[in-house]
């Protein structure tokens, strides 16, 4: 199940994130020329990590469902695309207002890492549109399984791309990091990083619970009612999910959602 | 392949053979690509107050017309196998699958080829500054490159977007992000090429670059496209 150590997991990540937030701003000496507008650096940076991951996972998952065809793939890659999506207007919003605050604008073309970010965005802001367009329920979860690989590839391949096409301006705090950063730098980043991916983790595994529960909730209704009279579903964006209710006569083996 | 299956190069030819058919029969794509582009040029002139444009003003102003164009193309490439029953047809014959990718691709390459066609000397003959045939044999090249990219990337999403309900919608909005590395690129290899002062040598970076990307997103179509067609 989903929910298993759940509470402990979200208790982990506010912990982290708490420590994170005190030593960002109470430990970690002011960036001699950005001042205090650098504290932003630690949540940017490690959300933009993350959301790329969570791109980069969810078409992993999408191979899975394809291979599979086991509908948990596709909802972990749904869940994964759609946190990631939350998660990235949280980095262009601190992108834009760190560009604004040391360089004096909201935007600049000139910034590979922020234009192939808005890039991946405008691409992925299609995936739940493409997924509420197609009313086959078993035809979206394949689509949009093939929508979610290329998409990934897409990731990491633009970057490249982008990156090329202009100078280097933005600060390169993946590779050298150690070469630039002093120590309670470091330490306070690598923290943060930790931290925002653990929200990202139990941001997950809640909506992952949550989208099980729902499900198996739809399916002991039905088995009340009797096998035929459940309404037709609502057309919908989301993953149907195939679970069994334990004991159930619903099909399914049970306890197939038991292994995380 | 089983014994009996027809052999895919006789498939090819059979299915290229119904696109060119059906073209000719409805004009549904490629008359309109090439007046959209013209019209494109068109547009670009009074939007940008220019009689003659030069370098990478002239090699945005092609690309961001061809683009357009050849999403009007993808967008029409599969609706008269989704509304006809042309997917029906293929999925019951005996033949690979993925000589319809095959087919499809070779289609939307010669919708490309008839644009250009049209749209580059229209270009020369409206909007371009210094003249064309210095600038052809690079242009050629970076022209090759780019309808590479076009070509996977158009397949794949044209068949990903025709049967959902708003695919004239999804159809632009998920190709043209996936589309703005092979822009960029396309458009910085010609940029050169088009320039005021004659012709330039091409910039070998954009074009590997290019061709990497094209390659990529070849092996990714390759791969994917199989699972769009199993219904």
């Amino acid at each position: 199940m989903y929910g298993k150590r759940l509470r402990a997991l979200a208790l982990t990540t506010f912990a982290a994130l708490t420590l994170t937030l005190v030593l960002a701003f109470f430990w970690a000496p002011n960036d001699a020329n950005q001042g205090f507008l650098q504290k932003i650096f630690y949540l940017h940076v490690p959300l933009a990590i993350v959301t790329l991951c969570g791109f980069v996972y969810g078409g992993v998952a999408a191979i899975m469902h394809l291979r599979t065809r086991d509908s948990r793939w596709d909802m972990r890659s749904y869940v994964a695309i759609h946190l990631s999506l939350v998660f990235g207007v949280g980095v262009l919003v601190t992108g834009s207002i760190w560009a604004k605050g040391s360089w004096g604008v909201w935007w600049d073309w000139s910034e590979p890492t922020l234009v192939s970010f808005l890039l991946i965005m405008l691409l992925y802001a299609t995936y739940q549109p493409l997924r509420f367009a197609i009313e086959d329920p078993e035809r979206q979860a394949r689509y949009a399984s093939v929508f979610a690989i290329t998409a990934g590839a897409f990731v990491p391949i633009n970057f490249v791309i982008v990156r090329l096409s202009t100078a280097y301006l933005h600060p390169r705090v993946l590779g050298d990091i150690s070469a630039n950063l002093p120590g309670r730098f470091q330490v306070v980043f690598y923290l943060s990083l930790i931290s925002i991916a653990l929200l990202w983790i139990t941001l997950w595994r809640y909506e992952m619970t949550s989208k099980h529960a729902s499900a198996q909730l739809r399916a002991l209704r039905r088995l009340l009612a009797g096998d035929e009279d459940d309404a037709l579903p609502r057309r919908s964006a989301v993953p149907t999910l195939s679970v069994s209710v334990e004991g159930g006569r619903a099909g399914g083996t049970p306890g197939v959602g038991a292994s995380r | 392949m089983s014994a009996g299956a027809p052999q895919n190069r006789v498939v090819l030819g059979a299915l290229l053979r119904k696109e060119l058919r059906v073209e000719l029969r409805s004009f549904s794509a490629v008359p309109a690509m090439s007046l959209f582009s013209v019209t494109t040029f068109v547009l670009f002139h009074f939007a940008l107050q220019r009689n003659a444009l030069s370098d990478d003003l002239a090699s945005g102003v092609l690309w961001v017309t061809l683009l357009f164009a050849a999403v009007l193309g993808i967008n029409r490439l599969f609706v008269a196998d989704a509304e006809q029953g042309g997917f029906d047809g293929f999925l019951l014959s005996p033949a690979d699958r993925s000589v319809l990718l095959y087919s499809k691709a070779l289609t939307l390459l010669a919708y490309l080829l008839v644009l250009e066609l049209v749209a580059v000397p229209a270009f020369a003959l409206l909007l371009l500054g210094p003249a064309l045939w210095p600038a052809l044999p690079g242009l050629l090249v970076v022209l090759a490159l780019g309808d590479a990219g076009i070509v996977v990337i158009g397949t794949l999403v044209g068949a990903l977007a025709v049967r959902t309900s708003v695919r004239d919608l999804l159809g632009p909005m998920i190709s043209l992000p996936l589309l703005v590395p092979v822009l960029l690129c396309a458009a910085r290899a010609g940029a050169p090429v088009l320039g005021a002062g004659g012709a330039g040598a091409l910039p070998l970076r954009w074009l590997v670059t290019l061709a990497l990307y094209d390659l990529v997103f070849g092996l990714i179509t390759f791969a994917v496209f199989d699972f769009l067609l199993e219904d």
